[in-house]
C-alpha cells in the first residue's frame, strides 16, 4: 500500500455558527495531483487553508507524509501546537495565494530568496542562487530586480509560485492562482503549473478552470455545501457528471 | 488623599461660580471661532479651486502661512501687532478671529476633499443612470462628501475646544485664564489645574464620542482603501 | 531711504538673533517630545494588542484622557502644580515630558492604523512560508509599517513643532518666550511677532515639503 502524502480526517470547521466545512476526509498520495471544484461558499478555500493550518478546524486531523499537522498528541489528547513548531511544518508546504500577496518592500528576487533565507538558514548567496533558479524556472528571471507593484498580475503569481518552489516543499498548495488575473494572463500561469504538474510534484488545487482542473488532475473532488458531493478521477466528474448539483455547476461554469 | 479632595469642599462654593461662566465662554468662543473657520475654509477650499490664478495662488499661500506658524503666534500677530498699526482687538475678538483663521487653513483642505468628490465620475454615473442634476446633486453627491467631510471636521471641533485654552495667554475671559486667577489668588495650583483638566475633559469627551460613532457610521459598507 | 520701510531693519536683525537662540531650544524641546511620543505611542499601539481586556482598557482610557485635555493644562499641572505638591520640574523637562505624554495618545492611534492597513494576506503568505510570527513581524510587517506609518508621524511632528510655542508660557527659553520678553523691553510689538511668525514659518516649512514628498512616495507603493 502506497504511503499516502496528504491525509485529511473528518475535517469540520465552523466559523462562529456557520459550518463551512461538514465532514470532509481525502487521501492524495506522492506525485498526485487533486483538484478541488465546487460554488463560492462551498469551502473549498477553507479545506486548502486548513491543510497548512491557517485556518485551524474545528474538528478532524491533517496528516502530510504521516505526521499531524499543526496538532500534536500530549498523553493521548490533540493538542494544538504553538506557532514555533507549525513553521516547520508550513515550510514544508508551499502555498501559492489567489492574490499572490508578495511582499511591496522586497524585489522578485528578494520576495523568492527571504523563505530560504531567514527560515530554513540558507546563506544569503545560496539563498539568492536559489531564487535565481527558481524565478529561471517560472521565466521571470529578468524582471528579478522589479518591485511588485511594476509587475503585472500574471508576472506577479508566477513569481509567487517561484516564492513556494523555494521552499522546496512536499506538497504544493494552489488556492484559485488564476482567479484574480486578467483572462490574457491567466495562460501563462496555467502553464508554469502544468509544467510543475508534469515534475511530478504532488499538487491540490482549487481551480474555476475546468479544462485545466481536466489537464493536470489525476482526480478531481467536488466540494458543495462542506462536503464532497462527487469524487474520482476527471474523465468520471468532469466529463459525466452523475449528480444534479455538478451538472448544474459544470453548465454554469462552461455555459452549455 | 482625603486631605486633597477635602480642599475642594472648601473652596467650592468660591470657585465654582467664578469657573462656570468661564466655562460658557470658553463654550461661546469655540462655537464662534468655529463657525469662523467654517466659511473661512469653504472660501479658501473655492478660492483654490478657482480658475483665476491670482485667487489660487492667495489662498494657496494663506493655506499655507497659517499651517506653518502656531496658533499663538496669530493670535499675538492679532492682539499686540497690530496696535501700534492702528488695529485694536479686544481679547475675546482676536481669539476668535485668530483661531478662525488658524483653523480655517486646515478646514481649508477638508473642504477640498469633500468637493473633489462632486467632481468624481460619480456625478456622470449619477447622470448616466437617468437622475436629474438636482437628485444626483441630492442622493449621490452630497451625502459622499458629507461622508468625506463630516469626521475630520468633528475632530477639529474638538481640537478648537482645546485651543481655546491657548487664549489665555492673550487675556481671552475663558476656563485656563480663570483658573490662573484662581490659582494665584488661592495658591492650589495642582487642585485648580486637575480640576479645569476634568472640565475640558467633560466638555470634550461627549464631543469625542459622537466623532467615533459618526467615523464607525461613516465607514459601514467601506472597504478600507489604504 | 529706509524710513520707507516699515520696520527697522538694524533691530530686525538683533531682534532675529535672539530669536533664533530660541529657535534652537524650539527644536531640541520639539525634538525631546517627539522621542517620548513615538517611544510611547508604539509600545502603547504594541500592548492594545494584547488579549488581556484590562490592559487595553487601561491604553484607551490613557488615550481618550489625554486627547481630551489641552496640553496647556497639563502643562500647568506638571509645572506649577507638582511644584507646589513639592515636586519641582523645570520648565524644559516638563515641557518635553508634557508634550511628549499627549502626543502619545495622537500617535498610538496612528501606529495601530499603520499595524493594520499591512493587508493581513502579506502576514499569511509570511506565515505559509513557514516564518513564525515574530519572524513575520520583523521581516515584512514592522519594514513596511515604518513606511506607512512616517508621513502621519511627520506631520505630528511639524504640528508639535507650533505646540512648542505655549511653552513660553511655563517659561521654556523658546521662541515665543524669547519674543515676549523682547516686547516687555521694547515694545515693538510688530517686528517681533512676525520676526517670530516668520521663523516657525522657516522651520516647519521644509518639513511640511518632507512630508508631501513622502505622502507621493507612499502614495505610489498601494
Amino acid at each position: 500500500m502506497e504511503e499516502s502524502l496528504l491525509r485529511v480526517e473528518e475535517l469540520h470547521k465552523s466559523f462562529g455558527d456557520l459550518e463551512v466545512l461538514r465532514g470532509v476526509s481525502l487521501v492524495l498520495s506522492q506525485g498526485r495531483k487533486l483538484s478541488i471544484i465546487g460554488p463560492s461558499g462551498s469551502g473549498k478555500s477553507t479545506l486548502l487553508r486548513c491543510i497548512n493550518y491557517l485556518e485551524e478546524p474545528t474538528k478532524g486531523h491533517i496528516y502530510v507524509n504521516g505526521h499531524l499537522v499543526g496538532e500534536k498528541l500530549v498523553d493521548g489528547r490533540y493538542v494544538r501546537m504553538s506557532s514555533k513548531e507549525l513553521a516547520p511544518q508550513r515550510a514544508e508546504i508551499g502555498m501559492v495565494f489567489q492574490n499572490f500577496y508578495l511582499w511591496p518592500h522586497l524585489t522578485a528576487r528578494e520576495n523568492v530568496a527571504i523563505g530560504p533565507q531567514r527560515v530554513r538558514g540558507l546563506s544569503k548567496k545560496d539563498s539568492l542562487d536559489l531564487a535565481d533558479m527558481m524565478l529561471e524556472k517560472v521565466r521571470m528571471a529578468r524582471k528579478r530586480d522589479e518591485y511588485p507593484e511594476r509587475l503585472s498580475g500574471g508576472q506577479q503569481q508566477r513569481v509567487a509560485i517561484a516564492r513556494a518552489l523555494a521552499q522546496e516543499p512536499r506538497l504544493m498548495l494552489f488556492d484559485e492562482p488564476t482567479s484574480a488575473l486578467d483572462p490574457e494572463l491567466v495562460g501563462e500561469v496555467l502553464k508554469v503549473i502544468y509544467e510543475l504538474a508534469d515534475e511530478g510534484r504532488t499538487m491540490v488545487l482549487v481551480t474555476h478552470e475546468i479544462g485545466f482542473a481536466q489537464e493536470v488532475s489525476d482526480e478531481v473532488i467536488f466540494v458543495d455545501k462542506g462536503r464532497v458531493a462527487a469524487h474520482g478521477p476527471p474523465c468520471d466528474v468532469l466529463q459525466n457528471p452523475q449528480q444534479e448539483r455538478l451538472c448544474s455547476f459544470l453548465g454554469k461554469l462552461l455555459g452549455s | 488623599m482625603s486631605e486633597f479632595l477635602q480642599i475642594y469642599a472648601e473652596n467650592w462654593s468660591d470657585w465654582w461660580p467664578q469657573l462656570v461662566p468661564a466655562m460658557w465662554n470658553t463654550v461661546a468662543l469655540t462655537a464662534l471661532s468655529y463657525l469662523f473657520a467654517v466659511v473661512l475654509g469653504i472660501i479658501l477650499a473655492l478660492g483654490k479651486l478657482s480658475k483665476i490664478r491670482v485667487v489660487r495662488a492667495l489662498c494657496k499661500s494663506y493655506i499655507e502661512f497659517v499651517r506653518g506658524i502656531p496658533a499663538l503666534a496669530i493670535l499675538f500677530l492679532l492682539y499686540f501687532a497690530l496696535v501700534p498699526l492702528g488695529i485694536v482687538f479686544n481679547s475675546f475678538t482676536a481669539a476668535v478671529i485668530g483661531l478662525g483663521m488658524n483653523q480655517g487653513g486646515y478646514m481649508a483642505e477638508v473642504f477640498r476633499g469633500g468637493i473633489e468628490a462632486l467632481h468624481k465620475g460619480q456625478r456622470e454615473a449619477a447622470l448616466a443612470v437617468g437622475m436629474t442634476p438636482v437628485k444626483a446633486y441630492r442622493n449621490i453627491i452630497m451625502p459622499q462628501a458629507i461622508r468625506i467631510v463630516l469626521p475630520p471636521l468633528l475632530n477639529m471641533l474638538i481640537n478648537l475646544l482645546k485651543d481655546t485654552s491657548i487664549c489665555s495667554l492673550i487675556s481671552a475671559p475663558e476656563l485656563m485664564l480663570r483658573a490662573k486667577d484662581i490659582a494665584s489668588m488661592s495658591f492650589r495650583p495642582m487642585h485648580i489645574y486637575l480640576l479645569i483638566g476634568v472640565l475640558y475633559f467633560t466638555m470634550a469627551w461627549p464631543l469625542s464620542m459622537i466623532t467615533r460613532r459618526v467615523e464607525a457610521h461613516m465607514h459601514r459598507g467601506r472597504r478600507s482603501t489604504v | 531711504m529706509l524710513e520707507f520701510l516699515p520696520f527697522d531693519p538694524w533691530k530686525a536683525v538683533q531682534f532675529s538673533q535672539v530669536l533664533l537662540r530660541g529657535a534652537i531650544m524650539t527644536v531640541q524641546i520639539t525634538a525631546g517630545a517627539l522621542v517620548i511620543a513615538i517611544v510611547l505611542g508604539l509600545m502603547m499601539a504594541v500592548i492594545k494588542t494584547s488579549r488581556v481586556r484590562v490592559v487595553r482598557f487601561l491604553v484607551d482610557a490613557y488615550i481618550e484622557i489625554f486627547r481630551g485635555i489641552p496640553a496647556l493644562t497639563l502643562l500647568f499641572i506638571l509645572y506649577f502644580g507638582l511644584a507646589y505638591s513639592g515636586l519641582q520640574i523645570k520648565s524644559v523637562p516638563a515641557a518635553i515630558l508634557g508634550l511628549g505624554l499627549v502626543g502619545c495618545a495622537t500617535l498610538t492611534e496612528v501606529f495601530r492604523s499603520g499595524f493594520e492597513a499591512l493587508h493581513h494576506g502579506q502576514r499569511e503568505a509570511a506565515l505559509a512560508v513557514g516564518m513564525t510570527p515574530i519572524m513575520a513581524m520583523r521581516n515584512i510587517i514592522l519594514p513596511q509599517a515604518v513606511r506607512i506609518t512616517l508621513p502621519p508621524i511627520g506631520n505630528y511632528a511639524i504640528g508639535l513643532l507650533k505646540d512648542t510655542a505655549i511653552v513660553s508660557a511655563i517659561a521654556a527659553p523658546e521662541i515665543m518666550f524669547y519674543a515676549r520678553n523682547l516686547v516687555t523691553s521694547t515694545f515693538d510689538t510688530t517686528t517681533i511677532y512676525v520676526l517670530a511668525a516668520i521663523l516657525y514659518f522657516c522651520l516647519s516649512f521644509p518639513l511640511a515639503r518632507i512630508v508631501s514628498r513622502l505622502e507621493e512616495r507612499r502614495r505610489s507603493w498601494q
